[in-house]
Parts: structure tokens; sequence; C-alpha cells
């Protein structure tokens, strides 16, 4: 099957900033990724980007289409969520469901009414009345009856308690995602992602400094936790980051062999926060 | 589910009414029940007069004058009498739809910005929908919905007006209902409905300036669409006190700014149509009847009008596929 999304020098200049600098990346069904970064960095203007929202130079193709000229078709099999609180105040339950299920040909609506009962979501209530957990709740039982091959999440959980954050990363593995599916996700919340994701993507300053899979990061990022004795040779090996607990150094490496680094001490895995914040130095200064 | 293209556009309709029920539907009722409830009030204030002073209403007492009147009446004065009734009639619709002009002025301008301003535009940009069906959603909540509901509201509310009056007289032992047959109701709803495609012409530049505005300012639409305009023509009144300038203030002000500002007012055709007004109450309504206001489709003036409003309603999509704010 071909790639869902295809981007070759694919640039945006906001007046003085340059959101994207001529970023390349290939996307291919069946995958969840996780485009991580900075503020700033460029997550949402590529988003925007995909989904034909913003304009911008170079080549994109998304399932086929070009986002700039083609947008009307293309979302018919796209989905997104732009953060929370993107659905119109005055909107209630009944109506948005009754709404969609008529402009949108791959909506399902006894699927989203399914959905809308495990909640306490009434048909009469309005989006106003609802706590912002609850306008995810109704927002992904909306996205979630609806049969799209890309669905693009910004920020979805941002502002909820762990509860809803658990419960709608759950619910879109369980009920949502199949290899016909392909998800990106953007969130700062990195942990709870870490262990759904297939692909990781970090994007610093407009231009992707690290695009794998989560095997191949496995592979070649490891994590060393050596003693005092061993922490100069360790150094010697030019690790990415380096930080002390409990007398012990933990440092982390790219590309070093295993065989290695494993005389140095016990290796893991880092988590995807740890390999970000390295990745990430001095972003800020 | 099936999804043409026309049932798309009759839902993006149905969710502008939805969003906008308070302005485009409970407006005219609640003008139309204020008006009924003046009425009532004026009813009530002569009745109490009236009984305080002895004295039983104007037409009413044991002499009962109205009735001799409705039988003297001649086949002229019926005429007039009918169309007397007829312009009560037309009163609450004529107060329903100065209301109706405010409410689709503020709604055009709200039209494409509000929904920035609040983000909710990413939900419906979620949606295969084209930029070009929503924002004809909108022109035609604005421009045929909200006369619709007006007319519809306007019309009862009239006929309530004349049963009310009927009543009244009738506790008095006239037999108005007599005199109510002399009125018009049917001619007077076709002539309301039949203004709408008139009220759509005439008032497209105004909506399409409006919604260009709305999709287009960052900030502040109402600031823009009425200060620039504005702006334009204190300019040119200043470039004509200096004499480099030759173009004349007042056709400006009328031809340009009263179109794309004022037109949403309903009845603004009627500067385009010669003779209305006339003596007596028939001869006026005949002039205001939608046989005689069809000649403002002959006017250069609307065509112009319409015109410039694709223009700008074509500008007003571009802003709202390529705006990027939000």
């Amino acid at each position: 099957m071909s790639a869902v999304i295809t981007a070759s020098g694919l640039s945006k200049q906001y007046k003085a900033t340059l959101a994207l600098d001529k970023v390349n990346f290939q996307i291919e069904p069946g995958r969840i990724v996780g485009l991580i970064g900075p503020n700033g960095a460029g997550k949402t203007t590529a988003l925007k980007a995909i989904l034909g929202l913003t304009d911008f130079s170079g080549d994109l193709n998304v399932l086929g289409f070009d986002p700039r000229k083609q947008r009307d078709k293309l979302m018919g099999e796209v989905c997104f969520i732009a953060d929370v609180a993107v659905l119109p105040r005055w909107i209630r339950v009944s109506e948005v469901v009754d709404f969609v299920a008529h402009v949108h040909p791959r909506f399902n609506r006894a699927k989203c009414e399914a959905f809308l009962a495990r909640t306490k979501l009434q048909p009469a209530q309005r989006v106003r009345q609802m706590s912002k957990g609850m306008i995810v709740q109704l927002h992904l039982a909306l996205v979630m009856a609806i049969d799209a091959r890309l669905l693009i999440l910004d920020e979805p959980t941002l502002g909820l308690d762990i509860l809803y954050r658990k419960q709608f990363y759950q619910s879109l593995l369980e009920d949502y995602f199949d290899e016909n599916k392909t998800i990106i996700v953007t969130t700062h919340q990195v942990e709870e992602v870490e262990h759904i994701l297939t692909d990781l993507m970090f994007i610093r300053d407009g231009k992707i400094v690290l695009d794998a899979d989560m095997d191949a990061i496995g592979e070649r990022f490891i994590e060393v936790m050596v003693n005092a004795d061993k922490a100069d040779a360790a150094r010697s090996l030019k690790p990415l980051d380096e930080r002390q607990v409990f007398g012990k150094s933990i440092f982390l490496f790219d590309g070093v062999s295993r065989a290695q680094l494993e005389s140095l001490g016990e290796t893991r895995r880092p988590s995807v926060s740890d390999l970000f914040v390295a990745t990430m130095k001095g972003t800020y200064a | 589910m099936k999804t043409s293209t026309t049932n798309t556009l009759f839902w993006l309709v149905k969710r502008e009414f939805w969003e906008h029920r308070g302005g485009l539907f409970w407006a005219p009722v609640i003008t139309g029940g204020v008006f009924l409830l003046l009425n009532l009030m004026g009813i009530v204030t002569g009745e109490v007069l009236g009984a305080g002073h002895g004295f039983n209403l104007a037409f009413g007492g044991s002499q009962n004058n109205m009735n001799l009147l409705v039988k003297a009446l001649d086949k002229q004065s019926m005429d007039t009498v009918g169309a007397g009734l007829d312009l009560v009639m037309y009163s609450p619709s004529m107060i329903i739809s100065i209301v109706m002009g405010f409410v689709v002025f503020f709604y055009c301008l709200g039209a494409l910005y509000d929904d920035r301003r609040d983000r909710s535009i990413l939900f419906w940009k979620s949606l295969p929908v084209s930029d070009a069906a929503t924002v004809l959603s909108k022109v035609i909540a604005a421009t045929v919905v909200a006369p619709f509901i007006a007319v519809v509201v306007g019309t009862v509310t009239g006929i309530l007006m004349l049963m009310m009056f009927a009543l009244t007289l009738s506790l008095h032992g006239v037999g108005v209902w007599h005199l109510l047959t002399l009125s018009h109701p049917l001619q007077v709803m076709l002539n309301l409905v039949g203004s709408i495609p008139l009220y759509l012409l005439w008032a497209l530049p105004t909506v399409g300036w409006l919604m260009l505005c709305s999709a287009w300012a960052r900030s502040k639409p109402f600031l823009w669409a009425v200060v620039l305009p504005v702006a334009i023509g204190v300019a040119i009144g200043w470039f004509n006190l200096l004499g480099t300038l030759n173009v004349s203030n007042s056709w400006y002000w009328r031809e340009v700014l009263g179109r794309v500002l004022l037109s949403v007012f309903p009845g603004g055709w009627l500067t385009q149509v010669s003779h209305i007004g006339g003596d007596g109450p028939a001869e006026l309504l005949s002039s205001l009847g939608v046989m005689h206001t069809y000649a403002a489709i002959g006017s250069l003036n609307l065509w112009i009008g319409v015109a410039a409003a694709v223009a700008m309603l074509a500008g007003a999509i571009w802003f709202r596929r390529w705006r990027d704010d939000s």
C-alpha cells in the first residue's frame, strides 16, 4: 500500500519566522505517529498544511490529494481534533450528531450513538454546559464513527484530567485503530502516548530532527546506568546526555553498540521524554 | 448516508437556523408579541377611559353608528375601508422587517467571523463541506430564511391584530366581522411573500460586503465594515471641497454606502420604482403591491448591486478558504 502522506521540501514562512524548513517525510498506513516538538517548533503548522488549512511551498500529497487544491475531497477521508473545545459552544449533542450524519458520507450514526451511550452526555445538552473532558468525549464519539483513513490529533487531551486522558487513548486503540487507519498525534504529554506510538518524529525549529519507528529507536538509542568508576569511559563514547541518579550516572547514547554499552553497566531503552529532552537541549536558550 | 450537494446545503442552512434561532425566529416573534401587547394596552386604555367618561368607544353606543355606517358604505368607500384594514395588517410586518434588518446586518457581520474567534471553525473545517457551500448557506439564511420567517410572523401578527380589533368592536355590538371580509389577507400575504425574491436581490450587496468584512477582518469586523465606507465618503467630501475631485458626494452616500450598509433593511428597492403613494390607502396599497414594485427588477442599480455582491461573496469564499488565524 502506498504512503498516506508524502512531503518533500515542505516549507512554510510566516512573516518573520520559518515555521517549516524544507521538511521531508513519509507516513505509511496503519501507523500511529507521534509528532513531538517544543512549543513553536512547527508541529501545528505541519498539521495545518496536511489538512489544507494553510498555504505552503513544496510538495505534499495526502491520500493522493493535494491539500491546497482538493481540500473538500480530502476531508471526506481525514478527521481531526484540534485540541479541546473547538466544538461550537451553542450546539446540542443531538444537533451535532444530526448535522454530521447528514453532511459526512462516511459517518456511522449507530456507532456514534453507541459511543455516546457509554458517556453521561445527554442529547439535549449543549457544549457550553459540558466540562472539557465531556467535550472531548463528544468530539471523539463523532470522529470515531467516521470511517476515515487518516486521523489527526493536535493536543487532543490538553487540560484534561488523567481519567479522561487515559480513556481517550484507550478508546482510540480499542475501538478505532486498525491496519487501514493512520493516526498522527501531537502532544506534550509524551509519557501517555509513548506506549501506543509506532513511529516517532521529533521536530525542532521547523526541521525534522528524528524520524524513526519505535523498534529502530530501541536499537539506536540506549540508556546505560554507569557507576562512578566507569563514568569517564562512558563520557569518551560521546553520550547525548548525562544525568545523575543516586550517585550513579545515566548516559544516553545514540548509535553505540549494545555490547559495548553493556560492559559499562545496566542498559535499558530510554523513555521518549528523556530522549526528547536530550534531543531538544538548548532549544529555549 | 446520502449526502448530495443540495442535502448538504439544506443541513448547513438548518445549522445556521439552530445557531441563530434567537435572531431569526425569536426576534420577530417577540416583536410581533410586543406589538400585539401594545395594541391590547391601547384598546384597554380606550375601554377604561371610555367607560370612565361614560362614553362607549368611538363607534359604540346604543345607536350603533358603526352598523349604520357599514350599511351606508358605497362601493368606493368599501374599498377604502378594505385597504385601510390591509394597511393595518401590513403595519406589524413593517416593524418586524426593521428588526429583521438589524438581525440580518449583525448576522452577516458575525457569520464568517465568530467561529474564527472561538476557533470552532476548526471543527466546521474538519467536515467535507466546501467553503463555497458554507458561505452560500449563510447567504441563504440571511436573504431567504430571515425574510421568510419575518413575513410569516408579520402576517400572523397582522391577522391576530385584526381579530383583536374585531373582537373588541363586536363586544360593543358592532358587526365588524362583515367589515373584516373587506380586507384581503391573502393578497397581503402574497405581496409580502412575493417581496422576498426582491429582498434577496436588493440586500445582496450589503450581505456581500458584510460577509467579506466578516471573512477578512482579523478583529472588529463591525468597525471595518462601517468605518471604511464612511471614511471613503468623508475623503470624497474633502476632495470635493478642495476641488480636486469631481465625484458627487450625495451619489456616493446614497448609491454606494447606502447599498453596502443599509440594503438589508427591506423596502429599499422602492426607491427604484416610480409613483409610490397616491390618494388614499387603496392607491397607496396598489403602488406597494408586488405587481408594481417588481419594476425594481428593471433598474440598473439593482443589478449592479447584485454583480458587486457576487464579486464580494467570491472574495468572502476565498478568505474563508485561506484566512489562517485560528
